[in-house]
């Protein structure tokens, strides 16, 4: 009896753990849901109160290599103390794909981050999910068009749907050729001219070419799309509609773009055949094995810290025309949250990009800082000077364009992949290719052109 | 009376022991497999504001998906190519293992350590071993004049290169098993073998194989569904590519429901995930429990 006694204690008692456990997630719930809905019923006092702290979670990514948590988080921590009523808690969420992922879970749960940096090409999923809110009253209120119209127009390509701002460019990239100046001087290239045709660039490469290293190599892994639309931008147009409901793949100058691809390992034998994995490739040049490469510039700050030779950072060779796409990601705000946090996390986002702190952030990452006036504070301007590979990507972004970004975009973006790794590892023709996926894409997009 | 009520004593005992795991296992397993269940007789992508019933149009739409066939035969392909392999290689580690002399904790340690060693830093390992020009078995390739082989970026060798990589990892966390099983026959036996003179061939044949019989079973259902459960190492690698030649059902379960944010279908095709684990474990066990002695 006395076992049983005791046994049953200890289911009871294991019993009461769960039970513990639940109501002390539903009181440090009802804790933090409160100063909010006071806040909501008592506006006007929160107004005459300002020791009222408003706190606000943001969820960010890291995409690139480098301490970046640490600076996120010092940033944070700078805003907190400059705003002593405001208190910003940085989440670091893992990867883009990793934060959607959570934030998507947080929306369905109904408690969405207050703000959040996800990729600019999540704005028309985000749309569909009815997730995100315009920025436009925020932006009237604090900054207007002044501090709208300081961002590079390539970077608020992927902000604006139906002439509404839906999201602030924050670590922002584009794609750059890198090439390594030792290896031109062997073959006897200039190594101050870069190629700046197709056909140059070609013929360079076949140049540079050697026993144990490769003329030029583009990845083609994971963002095999981005790449592309590089290529498809310098020989004519976008590859999708800016409203997202439209792709255009199935055209001549596509397929012709591709074949380029496909024939810089093929006919030109400079570079491996088969798909290039994205993450080998900067080591690639690194270590010599391949004199060029095309990728992002978010991958300058490492290349400049681990190249042992003399390297340069050219524009993206043209056809008819330079182009590349940006990339990378904005600063989103949610549905459901109320007005009081909204302007605070206004606030924050206008710190985050404040002309000082973007050309810092570039500096530290590599990254293209966002904004005109962040190249006319003194740090770029000495930053620049000391390194003028830093200012390549920023005068490229003339002809960036918006990257590739549809509704459904994770959808769109697989067919389109896969299509063009059939392409790459000898499997399809260019053309026949691309109209399939025209076709697939679509059907994706049939639901959204109702 | 008196009996009776010691019999729901122990009853209610028992259950209350059960409650706690009972209730975790309603709460995050039953109850998930249920709205799993009912999602995927819906629409709900991001086309739809609004899930709605839809039938078996969700099954319907993946039987037509050239992607679904590709990754099941994929899988299938993915599950031939290690499950055997895999659970051959383990038996044999475990047999040089058990009778090394010396070093035995070395060898030991040696075998199993790939199991330790988490699937995404295997992934990251693996993926600069095989890197062409510079990686260790480019270099291995290249006594071959072949050092220039794109293993993960060839459609036709992409497979290959996973299956390879899922056995070294997988072979040493097997082995444990059938050690385990080793020490479990008994030492008679093999004595009154010696005194009969059989060869260790027979032995083996004889003895130890069918005795390791109910590990075999467990490693074979063991390997087997991990073999649909291990997709941590495409997320690093490949991302299922080029082309989806190595993409295998559980990641595309995952792109399907957190890239293309198409829940009914990922629901669908959890389904059929669930279902032909089920019946293939159904198959192992019944057929083959037949044939196994348990002492």
């Amino acid at each position: 009896m006395r076992t049983v006694t005791k046994s049953l204690f200890s289911v009871v008692m294991s019993l009461a753990l769960i039970t513990g456990c639940s109501t002390g997630n539903s009181t440090t719930s009802s804790n933090q849901t409160s100063p909010g809905g006071q806040n909501n019923q008592t506006a006007p006092a929160a107004e005459t109160k300002p020791a009222e702290k408003t706190e606000l979670s943001f969820y960010y990514p890291v995409a690139v290599g480098g301490p970046l948590t640490k600076i996120v988080d010092g940033m944070a921590e700078e805003f907190n103390k400059e705003n002593p009523n405001i208190t910003v808690k940085p989440v670091y969420t893992g990867s883009y794909q990793d934060t959607t992922t959570k934030v998507q879970a947080a929306v369905q749960g109904k408690t969405p981050p207050d703000v959040a940096v996800m990729l600019s090409t999540e704005l028309h999923t985000m749309m569909d999910m009815d997730a995100i809110i315009p920025l436009d009253d925020l932006i009237a209120k604090d900054g207007g068009s002044d501090y709208i119209n300081d961002f590079f127009p390539g970077f608020m390509a992927n902000s604006q749907v139906d002439g509404k701002t839906y999201s602030i460019p924050f670590q922002r990239s584009t794609i750059v050729l890198y090439y390594n100046k030792e290896a031109f001087k062997e073959v006897g290239l200039d190594p101050e001219k870069p190629p700046a045709t197709w056909d140059e660039l070609a013929e360079y490469a076949a140049k540079l070419k050697k026993d144990g290293r490769w003329g030029i190599e583009i990845p083609s892994s994971g963002f095999t799309y981005w790449m592309y639309q590089a290529l498809a931008l310098q020989n004519g147009k976008n590859l999708m509609s800016q409203d997202g409901k439209e792709v255009y793949f199935d055209t001549p100058e596509n397929a012709e773009a591709l074949q380029y691809w496909v024939d810089l390992a093929k006919k030109h034998q400079a570079m491996p055949e088969g798909v290039i994995e994205w993450a080998t490739v900067p080591s690639d040049f690194l270590e010599g094995k391949t004199a060029m490469m095309f990728h992002t510039t978010g991958n300058l700050t490492n290349v400049k810290n681990n190249a042992k030779f003399d390297f340069g950072v050219a524009f993206l060779p043209a056809k008819k025309n330079f182009g590349s796409p940006t990339g990378g990601g904005n600063f989103y705000m949610f549905k459901g949250i109320d007005a009081n946090k909204q302007e605070a996390a206004w606030k924050f986002i206008r710190f985050m990009t404040e002309p000082k702190r973007a050309a810092q952030w570039s500096i530290d990452t590599g990254y293209v800082a966002t904004r005109n006036s962040a190249y006319e504070e003194d740090i770029m301007k000495q930053y620049v000077k000391d390194f003028p590979a830093a200012k390549v990507a920023r005068d490229q972004l003339e002809y960036g364009h918006a990257e590739f970004s549809t509704h459904n975009n994770g959808k769109v973006t697989k067919v389109l992949n896969d299509n063009l790794q059939a392409v790459i590892t000898g499997q399809a023709e260019p053309a026949a290719a691309l109209k399939k996926a025209q076709e697939e894409a679509d059907k994706i997009l049939a639901p959204f052109n109702k | 009376m008196e009996a009776q009520r010691a019999k729901w004593k122990v009853n209610m005992y028992a259950w209350l022991l059960l409650l706690p795991s009972l209730i975790f296992l309603l709460l995050f397993t039953f109850y998930p497999v249920l709205q799993t269940i009912i999602l995927s007789f819906h629409q709900a992508d991001l086309g739809s504001p609004e899930p709605f019933f839809n039938g078996v149009d969700n099954y319907k739409l993946m039987l037509e998906d050239d992607v679904f066939w590709k990754v099941l035969s994929n899988n299938i392909w993915f599950a031939l190519g290690t499950v055997p392999t895999s659970t051959a290689l383990a038996l044999g580690m475990a047999l040089f293992a058990n009778k090394v002399l010396r070093g035995k904790g070395f060898v030991r340690t040696a075998y199993f350590y790939p199991t330790i060693v988490p699937m995404i830093a295997v992934a990251n390992i693996w993926l600069f071993i095989y890197t062409p020009e510079y990686g260790a078995l480019s270099h291995v390739m290249e006594w071959f004049g072949k050092g220039d082989m794109n293993w993960l970026g060839d459609q036709t060798y992409v497979m290959w290169a996973m299956i390879f990589m899922v056995i070294w990892k997988e072979a040493g966390y097997f082995m444990i098993f059938y050690l385990a099983g080793l020490q479990n026959i008994s030492q008679e036996l093999y004595e009154s073998a010696a005194m009969e003179g059989a060869s260790s061939w027979t032995v083996f044949r004889r003895v130890t194989f069918p005795l390791l019989m109910p590990t075999t079973m467990f490693v074979s259902i063991i390997a087997f569904t991990n073999s649909f459960k291990l997709v941590d190492h495409l997320v690093i690698m490949t991302k299922g590519g080029p082309d989806n030649a190595s993409n295998l059902l559980l990641y595309y379960i995952y792109e399907t429901a957190f890239s293309f944010w198409d829940q009914g279908m990922a629901s669908a095709l959890t389904i059929v995930m669930v279902v032909l684990l089920l019946a293939v474990a159904a198959i192992q066990f019944f057929s083959l429990d037949k044939k196994i002695h348990y002492n």
